[in-house]
């Protein structure tokens, strides 16, 4: 089968269970996004989707092959991931920064090879960065950073890429900006996976819509079945939603 | 190319510093004398002093500058910490405590290689010792043993200093903390030799996963990079490498600090073309510091090169901060 499919996995941190009993399927082609309450367990769903933590039960399988199975070098040229908080400690050129997610695909020393200088150099393009190339990535605003680590996590072109919280702490003009790049990467048959708190841009732009509450799946949905009573039950929140020309949302402080 | 050129300049610097090593000394030969000791195996007074005492002694120079500077920019890359250096993983510690109770135990006395090999003993043992306390953790973990085990081993030291048997068991213990090359021999750098070298390739082993570090961790392990494995090579690497370095040239400070800093800037800060040019500049400062402790004439006993490093380094750092804060604004 094609895509990445969890399979009954639970994960345990610091002894702690944090997810437990996750089927999910995730096609390529489709934007996924996952939300839920702070605490629900949505960047350790991401973070075992991605194979950086070994689930303690179920298995994570990128199509039909368990990730454990791949390969670390293998599964890093598949697969991109961009965690929550995203710092740079030196530094170096937003080129070189982009260049990094061409780490796997490197030989060990030596040079790039040319055709990895041509992939840099068009994620640069397609990130809108050519007038940011050399600068220093610390002296980067928070937006231009996140287009950065953006074209970072595209420029192997993985099929497989998982974005925890692409929009925090962006304006709303730069969030806009991330999803619609990431919309752009689903419509390339990739699959892309990202944990997001603005309900709003998980209705609009993601094709399905994972509610995790208390480290279990509460309820799945495409994107524009999602009502009103479903986000009540997942954030005890009364919630008021009218699907029109656009989308609005508002909360009351009420609990549900 | 350009990337190789500052390279190239160290390298040409370093060449130049290590003949100016050989032709400066006590005994005062002339260039042509030096020339003619380093081409020819005669026994005569020129050969002895150029080849049994200067040149072992900027042999080891080199060795010990570069691996301080390069582990020194393997920690900093590893840690992704700008003040991490050879000294905070407890190695340098454990070798001072070796080298102490050596002489504190009177087998330096009787036996003249006993202080190095105690020191390089006590350099395994601090090591095996902040393995084993960061087993399973992270990089923290690694900090925070080594802080422990660096500040226990000091803590004894001391106390040896304290307890010490006779003032000249002191005076020996405080020069070899003070870091000096005076008076090291072939012996000196067959001893050491193999185990920097061995150190130096294990450090080599961890450039093409540091990179791809300055991310964070969870990304370099996204990427592709064991960082678990990196860490433990890290650490062996200088456990082997300053443990030797320390063995035979005591506590030497400041340089796996502050090599790193020097040439940063000329690689474009990318922390895995750091390791070779920071090498190299350690090696640079060691062999330049140790030619000034021979020609500066003090009314006492020779300076100590540790002291001097880091007389002259920490006002010089100073001003590297202030520059890069100043730039940073």
């Amino acid at each position: 089968m094609s895509g990445l499919a969890l399979a009954g996995v639970a994960v345990d941190r610091g002894g702690r269970r944090v997810l437990e009993a996750i089927d999910l399927g995730f096609a390529p082609g489709h934007l996924h996004a996952v939300i839920g309450p702070n605490g629900a367990g949505k960047s350790t769903l991401l973070q075992a989707a991605a194979g950086l933590i070994a689930p303690r039960a179920g298995t994570v399988a990128l199509d039909g092959v368990a990730l454990a199975a791949i390969g670390r070098r293998a599964l890093a040229r598949r697969r991109a991931y961009l965690p929550q908080r995203q710092a740079v400690d030196w530094p170096i050129t937003v080129e070189h920064l982009v260049a990094l997610g061409l780490t796997p695909a490197l030989p060990a020393f030596g040079a790039m090879p040319a055709t990895c200088a041509a992939a840099v150099t068009r994620a640069i393009a397609d990130g809108e960065l050519a007038h940011l190339a050399q600068r220093p990535a610390t002296a980067l605003s928070g937006g231009e950073l996140a287009r950065a680590m953006l074209a970072r996590a595209l420029v192997g072109d993985p099929e497989l890429l998982i974005v925890d919280e692409p929009t925090a702490g962006l304006d709303p003009r730069h969030a806009l900006g991330a999803m619609a790049r990431l919309r752009t990467v689903a419509g390339r048959g990739r699959i892309v996976i990202m944990a997001v708190h603005e309900l709003d841009f998980a209705l609009r732009f993601a094709d399905r819509v994972i509610a995790l509450k208390a480290g279990r799946v509460l309820w799945q949905a495409a994107a524009d079945m999602v009502t009103a009573a479903q986000l009540s039950e997942l954030y005890e929140v009364e919630v008021h939603l009218h699907r029109g020309a656009n989308l609005a949302l508002a909360f009351t402080g009420r609990t549900a | 190319m350009r990337a190789l050129l500052p390279l190239m300049l160290l390298l040409a610097a370093l060449v130049l510093a290590a003949l100016g090593a050989l032709f400066v000394g006590l005994a005062p030969l002339p260039p042509s004398a030096v020339l003619r000791a380093l081409a020819s195996s005669q026994p005569d007074l020129a050969g002895l002093v150029v080849r049994e005492i200067r040149l072992p002694r900027v042999i080891l120079a080199l060795l010990v500058g570069a691996i301080l500077g390069l582990s020194g920019a393997v920690l900093q890359g590893l840690l992704r910490n700008p003040l991490a250096e050879p000294g905070l993983l407890g190695i340098s510690a454990g070798a001072a405590l070796g080298a102490v109770l050596a002489i504190y135990y009177g087998f330096a006395a009787s036996f003249a290689f006993a202080t190095p090999l105690f020191a390089l003993t006590g350099a395994g043992i601090a090591a095996a010792a902040v393995l084993a306390l960061a087993r399973g953790g992270g990089t923290l973990a690694l900090i925070l043993a080594g802080a422990a085990i660096s500040s226990t081993a000091f803590a004894l030291v001391y106390l040896a200093l304290d307890l010490a048997p006779n003032p000249y068991a002191t005076s020996e213990m405080l020069d070899w903390l003070m870091g000096s090359l005076a008076e090291r021999s072939w012996d000196h750098v067959r001893l050491a030799a193999p185990f920097i070298l061995a150190g130096g390739a294990l450090l080599l082993l961890t450039a093409p996963g540091l990179d791809a570090l300055a991310l964070g961790e969870l990304q370099a392990e996204s990427l592709g990079v064991p960082v678990a494995r990196l860490r433990l090579l890290a650490l062996a690497g200088t456990a082997l490498g300053v443990g030797a370095a320390a063995a035979v040239a005591g506590t030497i400070g400041f340089v796996g600090l502050v090599a790193p800093h020097l040439v940063r800037p000329l690689v474009g800060h990318r922390p895995a073309r750091v390791l070779l040019p920071a090498a190299l500049a350690g090696a640079l400062l060691v062999l330049v510091a140790d030619t000034a402790t021979r020609l500066i004439v003090t009314p006492g006993p020779p300076l100590g090169l540790g002291v001097l490093i880091s007389l002259v380094g920490a006002p010089f750092f100073l001003w590297l901060v202030l520059r890069m804060r100043g730039r940073a604004a």
